[in-house]
């Protein structure tokens, strides 16, 4: 393997990477306030990109995704209040079905709306064929956009969680419930706020990779599959080191392709979700103390 | 300032409390004392709205608040100090104590809070020591004056602690209840569930003996600390055994 082809599988790992890790990040937000995976999330980055491709039929580029962000945090909420809000005291596996019942519905009702066919939104510099060259390595412009995006994603989380009040109150609601109520947070709306923002952050990243990965009704599972091995594999609840993880899975499917045929790629990230189950439960950044306290 | 009258209240078909009915007025320090499973805990869970099975009156200051969730409950004024702690581990306590300000945040007082951060630095110097550690990292002890702390950030009318000397060395015990003298010389209102009776009797003008659910005695604390049966039962004291002796 030659140096040019080895940075180019890099560059498409971290690419993947940075998605799945946003996916996993979405997955953290919301484990954090309720305690349950919400197994709707890939749906969320499907939303988000189908609904940019329709709007971008007669609105600009930038409007497209910003109202398709739109769009899917208010689904988000929607989702939020409708199915889980009245619940008094709920189950983890009984919250975890309910995800599962939406997720499927959710994948039906795209179905009906954008039939069954392959879209994608264009590339949002040049075009599939242009290509920014460091050396011998050719990289499409819209990888740096999606880890740009990413990137700025992450770092604005960041700042939402330490610096703002709706934030720290978030993080209170996740450290301790009952004493976050009698603090006077209204722990109910830290639960919706929640999906809200995993919403968004899901849709954004379905718009930003589109071009590259295209959308489809069903596409969110698959992603919400390999988003939900980072997330263990980080450490269920900490999204700092979902995006370590991330990275790692990314880079590892990506350097797979050249000693197993492309077919195996999605055998990789199950095995590692199997195998982390297995041996290492916490993840590989999380404290196995912690996660023995953990309902799930 | 509060008022309870019949109240019975539980988890799920459990009845734990029956027909309890007690009364603080503004300025005092009342406390509840009683054994493991009396029910104090449940007490303070229904009055503060975290424990929503609950049937009776609760009035503070003259309204309804039994139908109410904790948060607006807090937003009133009644402030609960959870047994345990219950800090949040996980954030500084410089963080932990800005979210206590969080309903005077709400009460369009944000400006205020600032100033209630260094009334408690002065009240808590070794908070003040520990502004950027983890409230996890603390000591029990210290720990214990950080969710006090934290609920005085509120400017609560009426501070409700549950267990404050709960696993505390006896020396921060003592350092504990020279601050919960010094809140009522300031003017504030406690009211203390206890099973240390006898430091609690210390402080505190008037108490409730609670047993099995219900409250079997009350008076002036002086009154129950020379009460044969609350010395038998609470104080350790074997009377029967002195009397042999002498």
């Amino acid at each position: 393997m030659n140096i040019e082809l080895f940075f180019q599988y890099l560059v498409a790992g971290v690419t993947y990477g940075t998605i799945y890790a946003i996916v996993a990040i979405g997955f953290n937000i919301i484990y954090n306030t309720t305690g349950i995976i919400n197994f709707a999330q890939g749906e969320f980055v499907m939303l988000g990109g189908m609904t940019a491709v329709t709007l971008h039929a007669f609105l600009p580029l930038p409007i497209a995704i910003l109202s398709a962000v739109m769009i899917t945090m208010v689904i988000g909420a929607l989702i939020e209040i409708t199915f889980i809000r009245w619940l008094i005291s709920p189950s983890v596996l009984r919250m975890i079905i309910i995800t599962i019942g939406i997720s499927i519905l959710v994948r039906e009702i795209a179905l009906h709306i954008w039939g069954a066919g392959v879209k994608a939104l264009p590339y949002f510099s040049g075009t599939a064929v242009s290509a920014i060259s460091i050396g011998d390595v050719h990289i499409s412009p819209q990888v740096l956009w999606v880890i740009g995006v990413s990137a700025v994603m992450v770092i604005c989380l960041n700042l939402f969680f330490t610096y703002t009040l709706p934030g720290r109150q978030m993080r209170a609601c996740s450290a301790n419930r009952d004493a976050a109520r009698l603090c006077g947070i209204n722990a109910k709306n830290m639960v919706t706020l929640s999906f809200v923002l995993s919403a968004g952050i899901g849709a954004l990243a379905g718009c930003v990779v589109s071009p590259i990965t295209y959308v489809q009704y069903d596409g969110g599972t698959a992603l919400a599959i390999k988003g939900f091995t980072v997330a263990i594999l980080g450490g269920l609840g900490n999204s700092m080191a979902a995006v370590a993880a991330g990275l790692l899975l990314g880079i590892l499917e990506s350097f797979s392709i050249w000693v197993m045929p492309t077919a195996y790629k999605d055998v990789i990230s199950i095995s590692i979700l199997l195998l982390i189950l297995f041996v290492r439960p916490s993840g590989l950044f999380g404290s196995k103390e912690a996660a023995q306290l953990k309902e799930f | 300032m509060l008022r309870i009258k019949n109240l019975d209240a539980g988890y799920g078909k459990l009845k734990v409390l029956r027909r309890i009915s007690m009364h603080v007025s503004a300025g005092e320090i009342v406390t509840i004392i009683g054994a493991n499973g009396a029910g104090k805990t449940t007490l303070l869970g229904a009055i503060s709205g975290l424990l929503r099975n609950r049937t009776g009156e609760i009035l503070f200051e003259k309204k309804v608040i039994q139908h109410l969730s904790p948060e607006k409950i807090v937003f009133m004024g009644c402030s609960l100090v959870p047994e345990g702690r219950q800090v949040f581990s996980t954030m500084s306590v410089k963080e932990n104590l800005l979210l206590g300000a969080y309903v005077q945040h709400r009460r369009d007082r944000r400006h205020d809070a600032h100033q209630d951060l260094d009334r408690m630095y002065s009240l808590f110097p070794r908070l003040r020591e520990r502004e950027q550690q983890l409230a996890g990292t603390l000591s029990g002890g210290e720990q214990q004056m950080l969710a006090i702390a934290r609920a005085l950030m509120a400017k609560p009318k009426l501070i409700m602690m549950d267990e404050p000397s709960m696993g505390l060395a006896p020396l921060i015990v003592r350092d504990i209840f020279a601050i919960i003298r010094k809140l009522r010389e300031e003017g504030n209102t406690v009211l203390l569930v206890e099973q240390n009776a006898k430091v609690a009797l210390g402080i505190a003008d008037r108490g409730y003996v609670i047993e099995t659910g219900r409250i079997i005695l009350q008076g002036q604390a002086d009154d129950l600390l020379s009460n044969r049966d609350v010395q038998r039962a609470y104080l350790g004291r074997d009377l029967d055994a002195e009397v042999k002796l002498s």
